[in-house]
């Protein structure tokens, strides 16, 4: 039986590298236990996926499947989770902090009777303990949180963890199950996907964020910054952006939009407010483009450019391209 | 229509947060309280679909201490009917799965229609609570919800949420848990006559006892720290836009590594 059990999400037919990252840590957690790494499947056509996680130190993959799990749906989704996890009684649950893993976790986890340490950014096991460092007030502070009885559920923040092959023989094991379709639950009527194949603010590597300074809704300059990169960087916006309607709300960062940790974030025309600092500030690096001397993202940058962002961005971008097609 | 608001008091969006010496929670002295900012799309929400059905109620229920209650005013001076405030040392502080275990107790006391959570509170940032009070209802949630459209029946409702590079849209049986994502509304201000009449309006004050639940907490959070201060880096100033990308464009490769 499984000591520690991830849930590994696929996304457009491709298990997620955030599923990845939780494979790397939950070995590492299980090898301290002194126990196996499962990894839970859940959809269709899954069998073809146990070799990629088997990569990443997963021991079993166990997969469920059933006509009404077609389509990601809260309910069904946390019923065939609960019901793996109480087939399979593992101490600790790991999930990724994604926009699925927010709507899956505490659902399943208040079936099981448990609470989720959420988006945590490390781990550490005292005794058979889980820890979970995590911020809170939008990164403004840390905590350590633990969870009184079991399982253990804990879910990671995209792109913290380090993923490490570690390579194992793997086994798959189907887990029959019947979805309780007496739940009253919703129907999808409708997907509307932006098909640029870019990564949600909160798991990219690179986010390429527009304020104010902006001036408009133009955001040539920017995306074609963020397409030099590829699909590991996105674009980003302060709230006065989103507010002017420049930008989708969930375009926004802050402490009212999304906190976000890529390796590298590009402020181009941001101020620097405390309530956009907080969202962004526990980025790896962080360069601004700003032609205030005085804003307060400079106390914060790394890399500093005191300049109009017109006539910067475009040069930055030449500069981006020439570097990376090396 | 009959809407209950699920609402928490936080720290004002501009507090800078600071630790206490021996990392058991943050310093509280000073701070200024506001409605969670997400709940204020809830708030404003919940008022307009009984304006539209023109019919209803909008009941605000909290838990938290007695400071709490002023944010009830405030939702109450934005139009809410009244208040159900959860005030019991044993829950004031709990973690999500306890808050959701009272937020159930209470909320099946009172008859609505549709439940309205924030889809988190900008204090502890868990994003929980809203899905687990489903849950534990036994009801649909439908999170980061952008876009509400209710049946003229009042049986079900077609909602837009957020996922991951898109927007879903999807039709659910009501009753059902919303949670309140930015997009969904321009929530208004209250205003003067809104804050007199507010004044008289009823807030009823429930212990656990009240709601014949005891609880038991799921999580513990210790160790409270502040994150490594951000020291400034090199700021390039007077350079030509050509010269300083080529600088920093390197530097980011060599130096930081990070491209
Ligand atoms: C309750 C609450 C919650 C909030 N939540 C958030 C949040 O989540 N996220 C968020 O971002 N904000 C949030 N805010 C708003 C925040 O206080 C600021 O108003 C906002 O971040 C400012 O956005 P900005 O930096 O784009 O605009 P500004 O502060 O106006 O800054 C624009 C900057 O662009 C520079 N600029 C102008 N033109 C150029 C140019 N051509 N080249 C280079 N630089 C140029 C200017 O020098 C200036 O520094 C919140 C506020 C409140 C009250």
């Amino acid at each position: 039986m499984s000591k520690v059990l991830i849930y590994a999400e696929i996304k457009a037919g491709k298990i997620k590298k955030s599923a990845f990252e939780l494979a790397s840590e939950g070995r590492k957690l299980a090898d301290a236990l002194g126990g196996d790494l499962g990894a839970a499947l859940i959809g269709p056509g899954l069998e073809s996926f146990a070799a990629d996680l088997a990569k990443y130190g997963v021991d079993t993959v166990y997969t469920i499947e059933a006509p009404e799990l077609e389509t990601y749906n809260s309910e069904y989704f946390a019923q065939a989770l609960a019901h793996l996890v109480n087939e399979t009684k593992p101490e600790i649950v790991l999930m990724s902090h994604t926009m699925q893993g927010k709507d899956l976790a505490p659902r399943t986890a208040a079936k099981l009777g448990m609470a989720v340490m959420a988006d945590c950014i490390s781990f550490r096991l005292e005794g058979t303990t889980l820890i979970g460092k995590r911020p809170m007030y939008a990164g403004k502070c840390f905590a350590e949180c633990s969870a009184t009885g079991s399982p253990q559920i804990a879910t990671a923040r995209p792109n913290v963890l380090e993923t490490a092959e570690n390579p194992k023989a793997g086994s798959l094991s189907k887990i029959a199950f019947s979805v309780d379709t007496s739940r009253s639950t919703y129907v999808t009527k409708d997907l509307n996907l932006d098909t640029s194949g870019k990564v949600d603010l909160t798991e990219a590597e690179i986010i390429v964020s527009g304020g104010r300074g902006m001036g408009g809704s133009d955001y040539t300059l920017l995306e074609e910054m963020a397409s030099i990169f590829g699909s590991r960087a996105t674009i980003g916006a302060s709230r006065a952006a989103v507010d002017a309607g420049w930008r989708k709300h969930s375009d926004q960062v802050g402490q009212t939009g999304k906190t976000v940790t890529p390796n590298l974030y590009i402020a181009c025309g941001i101020s620097g407010s405390i309530q956009h600092l907080a969202g962004m500030g526990s980025s790896k690096v962080i360069v601004a483009i700003n032609k205030d001397t005085e804003a307060p993202i400079f106390t914060k940058a790394d890399f500093g450019i005191v300049g109009d962002l017109f006539k910067v961005v475009p040069e930055f971008n030449k500069e981006l391209k020439a570097i990376l097609a090396e | 229509m009959k809407s209950l608001v699920c609402l928490k008091q936080v720290p004002d969006t501009e507090t800078q947060i600071k630790v206490n010496a021996d990392g058991s929670g943050i310093v509280t002295d000073g701070i200024k309280y506001v409605i969670n900012p997400y709940d204020e799309f809830s708030v404003e929400e919940a008022l307009r679909l009984k304006e539209k059905f023109k019919a209803g109620e909008v009941v605000i229920l909290s838990v938290g201490p007695d400071r709490l209650v002023e944010a009830i005013r405030t939702a109450l001076a934005m139009g809410a009917d009244r208040g159900v405030h959860v005030c019991d040392d044993a829950v004031n502080n709990a973690d999500p799965f306890v808050m959701a275990q009272t937020l159930a107790a209470a909320a099946a006391n009172i008859d609505c229609d549709i439940i309205f959570c924030g889809h988190r509170a900008i204090d502890d940032d868990f994003a929980e609570t809203g899905a687990m009070l489903a849950e534990l209802l036994k009801i649909p949630q439908i999170t980061l919800v952008t876009k509400i459209e209710v049946s003229a029946d009042k049986k079900s409702v077609i909602c837009e949420r957020d996922i991951e590079g898109g927007k879903e849209t999807v039709e659910s049986p009501l009753p059902c848990v919303v949670t309140s994502q930015k997009g969904l509304n321009e929530p208004r201000y209250a205003s003067l006559p809104g804050i007199m009449k507010a004044k008289k309006k009823p807030v009823e004050k429930k212990t656990l006892s009240d709601l014949g639940i005891s609880t038991e907490a799921k999580l513990a959070t210790t160790n409270f720290s502040m994150p490594a201060a951000r020291q400034a880096g090199k700021k390039y100033e007077g350079m030509e836009p050509q010269d300083v990308a080529k600088t920093v464009v390197q530097a980011l490769r060599s130096e930081a590594k990070v491209i």
